[in-house]
């Protein structure tokens, strides 16, 4: 169990999961970016909109709903949980994230989904078995089962996120593919960060001729 | 990456700036001259009466934007930024290391090579243009001598003698500079640095290119999360910024060079001076206009990066130093690479 004070940012996780590097950038060095502010702004924007059709007598729709879960020290907001009424009566959670683009091979915008879920599960002390994510070049929902699998690899990340920022060191960065579409490209520097020698080098080359 | 963008250099005296929306309103005796939207600036800098509405500086501050003010003749009087930037790890990171008398050495070593390595391409280039109209014996003897203290910096040696060999660059650096001054000779002559006050047009130059160099590399230095004041190879001294200063070496040749092209392309001439009465000289209004244009123009001059191996405004680089210092302070890189140019 954390403490109020130990709990991490849920987003960090998406963060954690597209690179820890990045994670760290963002968490422990506080880089932004300018164009990371402006991004989030529009993603809620445009995400307030698309959802607001969406509520019937039997869907309640809570908007930027406060989240957190102390058995994984994270804490952060659910654009949108539909709350659909059930037979018995009782109302059950249904996180929804939009995300702009399009659906991703990986778990990275799945965990952060299912983190959502199990803070709500904790702090509602019921069980949600599915959500959704809505994609925003697709215009359509994807469903997302939160299954045994879901669960661990979400967990694993938690206690991962959490070793990462109670340190103090940023990881080397490995360059990839996915730096290219990285918003902290020129901030990580990637292709000369971590290499041995490269400014003894420079320095050499530049000041001994 | 952070954008290049324009400085707003204000000269005009009883000048006003307000917040209009998102722009700043320049008003001139009531009436506004200028409007500039903000998200075009990267500074403001105010000089000499020049008042600044207090909802304007609060919404520099929320974009990171950092308003200067300076006398009319440049001095640095104050400054207003927003938040310090929330990198606390990384200036703890910085104060360790200015602690460590070995580490500092080194640092400063970087800085020192910086200078003295584009002091040298300077008085090479100079030459290489101009040999014919001045003496290059003397010029390339100072550069030959600036090799050797390249080298003798190429390895590990206390504070004290980095301090010393840049004292040493200094003044061969400083005894061929009034060579390099090829035209209007009568009027722009060098023959030793002087800063309090500038006692010659040359000095004058030098002196208020300085604090514009200074100004941009502090602000980089913020807004990267190092703290200006805490340097190296100038120790902690209250009121002084001190990785400004350090950082500000490698640039200095930057500024001599625009000061030597401006004297040189006839730009500027003696009588847009004021010598005054105990020998201290200050430009007038139309010099410090011609001078500001052209630092302002020579920032958006697209360079190669040495070390990046990346093109970018001039204007960018103080940034990206800034950014290289930290990202060696965090364990990135195996040194500082200060920019050399060649
Ligand atoms: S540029 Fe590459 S290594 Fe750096 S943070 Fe982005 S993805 Fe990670």
């Amino acid at each position: 169990m954390y403490t109020e004070d130990d709990l991490l940012m849920l987003s960090a996780l998406q963060h954690l999961l597209f690179c820890p590097r990045q994670c760290a950038l963002i968490h422990l060095e506080q880089a932004w970016t300018e164009n990371r502010f402006t991004a989030e702004g529009r993603v809620l924007h445009e995400r307030v909109h698309t959802a607001g059709a969406d509520s019937r007598c039997t869907v309640r729709v809570e908007y930027d709903m406060p989240l957190r879960s102390l058995r994984l020290g994270l804490s952060g907001r659910a654009d949108i949980v539909e709350m659909h009424l059930q037979e018995d009566s009782s109302w059950l959670p249904f996180p929804v994230e939009y995300k702009r683009g399009r659906p991703k091979k990986d778990d990275t915008d799945r965990v952060q989904l299912c983190a959502q879920a199990l803070c709500l599960e904790e702090m509602l002390d019921c069980t949600v078995p599915e959500g959704a994510l809505y994609y925003g070049q697709k215009k359509r929902r994807t469903p997302v089962q939160f299954d045994d699998r879901l669960r661990r690899v979400t967990e694993e990340a938690a206690a991962r996120l959490h070793e990462l920022l109670s340190g103090t060191v940023t990881p080397a960065p490995e360059y990839s593919r996915r730096c290219e579409s990285c918003s902290f490209i020129d901030t990580c520097l990637p292709r000369t960060a971590g290499k041995k020698n490269q400014v003894r080098n420079y320095m050499t080359r530049m000041t001994q001729s | 990456m952070k954008k290049h963008l324009n400085t707003l250099f204000v000269t005009t005296q009883g000048a006003y700036l307000a917040k209009e929306g998102e722009t700043v309103a320049v008003r001139i005796e009531g009436k506004v001259r200028l409007r500039l939207p903000v998200h075009t600036l990267d500074g403001i800098v105010c000089f000499g009466n020049v008042g600044c509405s207090p909802f304007l500086l609060g919404f520099c501050g929320e974009r990171n934007l950092t308003v200067s003010f300076l006398t009319e003749y440049g001095r640095f009087l104050a400054r207003v930024q927003g938040p310090v930037s929330g990198n606390v790890i990384l200036r703890r990171e910085q104060y360790r290391r200015a602690d460590d008398l070995d580490f500092s050495a080194r640092m400063a070593r970087a800085f020192i090579n910086g200078k003295v390595a584009n002091c040298r391409a300077l008085l090479n280039r100079t030459v290489r243009d101009h040999g014919d109209r001045l003496d290059s014996e003397a010029v390339g003897d100072a550069a030959n001598h600036l090799t050797g203290l390249l080298k003798s910096l190429g390895r590990d040696r206390p504070l004290d003698e980095v301090r010393g060999t840049e004292g040493d660059g200094a003044h061969v650096y400083f005894s061929v500079f009034d060579h390099l001054i090829i035209r209007n000779k009568e009027d722009f002559f060098f023959h030793r640095r002087s800063r309090r006050p500038p006692l010659d047009r040359v000095n004058c130059l030098l002196s208020f290119l300085y604090t514009l160099v200074m100004h941009d590399v502090r602000s980089a230095l913020e807004c990267t999360g190092l703290d200006p004041a805490v340097g190296f190879l100038h120790r902690d001294r209250p009121g002084r910024s001190g990785l400004a200063l350090d950082m500000m070496e490698e640039f200095r040749p930057l500024a001599d060079r625009l000061t030597l092209s401006l004297i040189n392309r006839g730009q500027l001439q003696g009588k847009d001076f004021v010598v005054s009465e105990g020998g201290g000289v200050r430009m007038k209004d139309k010099a410090r206009k011609t001078l500001l244009t052209a630092y302002q123009e020579r920032k958006q001059d697209v360079l190669l990066h040495p070390f990046l191996e990346e093109k970018m405004p001039l204007g960018l680089f103080f940034h990206t130093q800034a950014l290289l210092l930290a990202r060696f302070l965090r364990g990135d890189l195996d040194g500082y690479p200060p920019v050399i140019w060649r």
